[in-house]
């Protein structure tokens, strides 16, 4: 339980035992003077050992065999999987992002309606519920249109099949939007392929070495006025390369 | 009322850039202040210094730093006839969610409006005649840009904006903009350098005989004692500020320029993770009584004040004042009321070009960073012969090179994944440049703000119901503005360009590129058509100010900050100079 979980638990025990609560707003006079980074503050590591966190076994090959196709190992890095966009993607499934925590998702929803006036879909639920269910839509698929495990099917036919899904014009059932799902996807492999590799994605920092980004550098001062030069920076990340 | 705290002179519900400058002035002139934010204290050295700053996913893509929707969000509609729904993601709006308010995470463009921005009802109707301003709902703010000057100079001092003046006391400036609004002196520090891709603007635009100047920026470019004592650092073109905070001290906010000095003030407390829920009225409801607020742990409070200044994000001004019930909601039907009247957006389009066999080197950047010409914004060009008025400034900048955020930025028809992806990624990243038209927004009858009747915030009050679409004034202008970048793009040597026109489709908060929302509670000289008077006093209820880009009647083609830095300013001093004096309307209606 954190700091913020307590004090609200504190506040529904004061509730309950019907005592008026007593009015603590935290209240700053002058300038607070501890230094040091506020924990709440610090990043949290991907745990990039240990086994996955959420995703099941099945769930880590069908969506494997997903990312490995929108990035492929090529000249320009590593497949999705090889720079570590499946621990990237569970651990971020784990935590808040994957629980939703900074959306708005109260009931009612319209479907129809909030995809118009939005320009796309919207949902009540979680990042983690939409992987779950939209994982096991590609299970259940190839299973009915190739008769085999959605990670056995061939590149030819899972390109085929994303190219579809991104197109909208593949139906997962009445629960998933197809187009939806495909954007989710691809944004997330994305992020593991790009962000630091403090999340456990983006190893050796192959996404940025790909597109010549170098990272977590925080001083050009020496460099803006080399102007259109190719200044072959090597990157920098928040933590040490493995 | 139970749990209320001591009186206070003045509450500030909301400790942003207009909050920190009011509770500057108002401290310094004595005032007991308490300024209450919802969001938790943040500061340089603990919360974004370098260590954790150059973090793009954390900050832009999951923008830790910004309000969560599940926090409060917005609903919306394009017409009256259809049911709003909420913003469920992140979108288009940044409101802030900390101490220093959106002030701590903006990008840092520090622009005056110029001096038609304030009076574009006057202006028009004499240039163009009353049939110009047809079917918009124009109006003068009851301020010319001369009374603004003096306030614009001061919180420039207070940010230690970097740029190069145009026009000093009438004077054209070499190398400045030649179309801004006379400035008593120069920048506080000297304008930021050029990379590669504003260069090639700035040469561009320079060809095609327009006048390229370097923007006014929040980033500055070199150290700055401000006026409060309070030292700056110089940028360093890190490209991690916009989303992000600053870990240099460099980027203009109230933690780098105001929260310093204010905290040591003994007359200054500060209440963080408290949110003001609305405003008390006294029983006559002709004035307010100070505020009641929430706790995070769910205890309700009440401070009690004799000045209640609302200094939220300009969304959240307008929700307020409707929870607190001071004002009459808008009609757009019947066009009486004034809460949530002339609510508008920035009219924007991007150009983005290609370059076969540069080295842009992106990730140089700032988030103010950028060459601009005026030759086409505000009324700095002829528009007898034109359908509309307004016009944009056509920006080539270098914000940032942040690779999850830029991932869609290859040439037109490739395949957002694959090899075919990977490989266009790799060349693109470090060849293409961008120009953004940012353009005046005018003001019509059927945009407006009141209170959802479905959607409720953590709290249960009712969210903030936007109903808004692009009008055909100024979509006519963004069309006329964007083809002029077009060419410019193409003079700079751009190929395979892609034009991205907002006012091509329906407005809606995921596809836009800017974030400045304003008007709702606007400013003027008529109680039948504005919220609040020229120093920003509520005509209904004389000691509630509600300042923020709320006020503004209609938006220039411009970043909203300095502006509301300004007025903010002038509210503030009218406030411990004036009204404390004598409380009551400061100006007549």
């Amino acid at each position: 339980m954190n700091r913020r979980e307590a004090l609200f638990s504190l506040g529904t025990i004061a509730a309950s035992l019907a005592v008026a609560p007593s009015l603590r707003a935290t209240e700053l006079n002058d300038v607070p003077e501890h230094t040091q980074l506020n924990a709440d503050h610090l990043p949290r590591p991907a745990v990039r050992t240990g086994g996955f966190l959420v995703l099941t076994a099945t769930e880590q090959k069908t969506l494997g065999a997903v990312y490995d196709r929108l990035l492929p190992a090529d000249e320009h890095g590593p497949s999705a999987t090889e720079a570590g966009c499946l621990v990237f993607i569970d651990s971020q499934l784990a935590g808040t992002y994957g629980a939703g925590k900074a959306l708005y998702l109260d009931g009612p929803i319209r479907p129809d309606n909030e995809r118009m006036l939005m320009g796309s879909p919207q949902f009540l639920a979680t990042p983690l519920a939409r992987y779950r269910t939209g994982l096991a839509a590609l299970e259940a698929y190839a299973q009915k249109v190739h008769g085999k495990a959605f990670a056995q099917l061939s590149a030819e036919q899972i390109d085929a099949f994303l190219t579809e899904l991104e197109a909208g014009r593949l139906s997962l059932g009445q629960d998933i939007d197809s187009k939806g799902f495909f954007e989710l996807l691809l944004q997330n492999v994305r992020e593991g392929y790009l962000a630091d590799p403090l999340y456990g994605g983006n190893r050796n920092m192959a996404g940025w070495k790909m597109i010549g980004f170098p990272g977590a550098r925080y001083d050009y001062r020496p460099y803006i006025d080399r102007r259109g030069e190719n200044l072959r920076l090597l990157p920098v990340s928040l933590i040490p390369a493995d | 009322m139970s749990n209320a705290r001591a009186r206070a002179d003045v509450v500030i519900c909301g400790l942003g850039w207009a909050g920190s400058v009011m509770a500057e002035e108002l401290t310094r002139a004595g005032l007991n202040v308490v300024a209450i934010e919802r969001g938790a204290w943040r500061d340089t050295s603990t919360d974004f210094p370098p260590a954790v700053d150059a973090d793009e996913l954390r900050w832009t893509t999951r923008r830790e730093m910004l309000q969560p929707m599940s926090v409060e969000t917005t609903t919306f509609r394009n017409r009256l006839d259809q049911q709003a729904a909420p913003v469920r993601s992140w979108s288009a709006f940044q409101y802030g969610w900390n101490v220093g308010g959106a002030g701590a995470h903006w990008a840092g463009m520090s622009w005056r409006f110029t001096p038609w921005d304030f009076q574009v009802a006057t202006q028009t109707r004499e240039r163009y005649g009353a049939a110009k301003m047809k079917g918009l709902q124009l109006q003068d703010w009851g301020v010319t840009y001369d009374d603004m000057a003096p306030y614009y100079d001061r919180f420039e001092r207070i940010a230690g904006t970097s740029g190069i003046a145009g026009n000093i006391n009438g004077k054209i400036m070499p190398g400045g903009n030649p179309f801004e609004g006379p400035r008593s002196r120069e920048y506080p520090t000297p304008p930021l350098k050029d990379t590669h891709w504003m260069r090639t603007f700035r040469d561009a635009s320079t060809r095609t005989g327009h006048h390229p100047f370097t923007i006014p920026a929040g980033n500055i470019s070199q150290s700055f004692v401000n006026p409060l004592g309070v030292t700056m650092g110089p940028c360093t073109y890190c490209g991690f500020c916009d989303f992000h905070g600053c870990g240099n001290f460099s980027k203009s906010s109230p933690q780098a320029c105001i929260l310093p000095a204010l905290m040591r003030r003994p007359n200054f407390t500060l209440l963080t993770e408290t949110e003001v829920l609305h405003a008390v009225k006294h029983d006559d409801g002709k004035t307010v009584k100070g505020v009641k607020f929430i706790t995070k742990e769910g205890v309700e409070g009440f401070q009690p004040a004799d000045v209640v200044c609302i200094t939220a994000y300009q969304m959240d001004n307008v929700r307020l004042m409707l929870l607190s019930k001071v004002g009459e909601q808008y009609d757009p039907v019947t066009g009486r009321g004034t809460i949530g009247r002339n609510y508008n957006y920035q009219t924007c389009s991007t150009v983005t070009g290609f370059f076969d066999d540069n080295y842009m080197n992106p990730f140089i950047g700032g988030g103010a960073l950028a060459v601009q010409i005026d030759d086409f914004n505000g009324d700095n060009f002829d528009h007898a012969d034109l359908d509309f008025i307004g016009g944009a400034g056509i920006m080539g900048y270098s914000t940032n090179g942040r690779p999850i955020q830029n991932a869609d930025t290859v040439r037109p028809g490739t395949r957002r994944w694959g090899s075919e992806w990977k490989a266009a990624y790799a060349r693109d990243y470090q060849q293409s440049g961008g120009i953004f038209c940012q353009g005046t927004s005018m003001p019509v009858r059927e945009a407006y703000l009141d209170l959802d009747p479905t959607y409720k915030d953590r709290h249960g009050q009712p969210l903030l119901r936007l109903t808004f679409d692009w009008n055909r004034n100024d979509t006519k202008m963004l069309d006329y503005v964007t083809d002029r970048a077009v060419r410019i793009m193409k003079e700079a040597g751009g190929q395979d360009i892609i034009v991205e026109n907002q006012g091509e489709h329906s407005w809606n908060p995921y596809k836009q590129h800017s974030s400045h929302t304003i008007g709702g509670a606007v400013m003027g000289a008529d109680p039948t058509t504005s919220a609040v008077n020229p120093f920003l006093q509520s005509w209904d209820a004389h000691n509630l100010f509600v300042v923020g880009a709320s006020a503004f009647p209609n938006n220039g083609g411009y970043n909203p900050t300095i502006t509301v830095g300004a007025l903010a300013i002038r509210a503030a001093r009218a406030i411990h100079e004036t009204y404390f004096k004598n409380p009551g309307a400061l100006v007549k209606g």
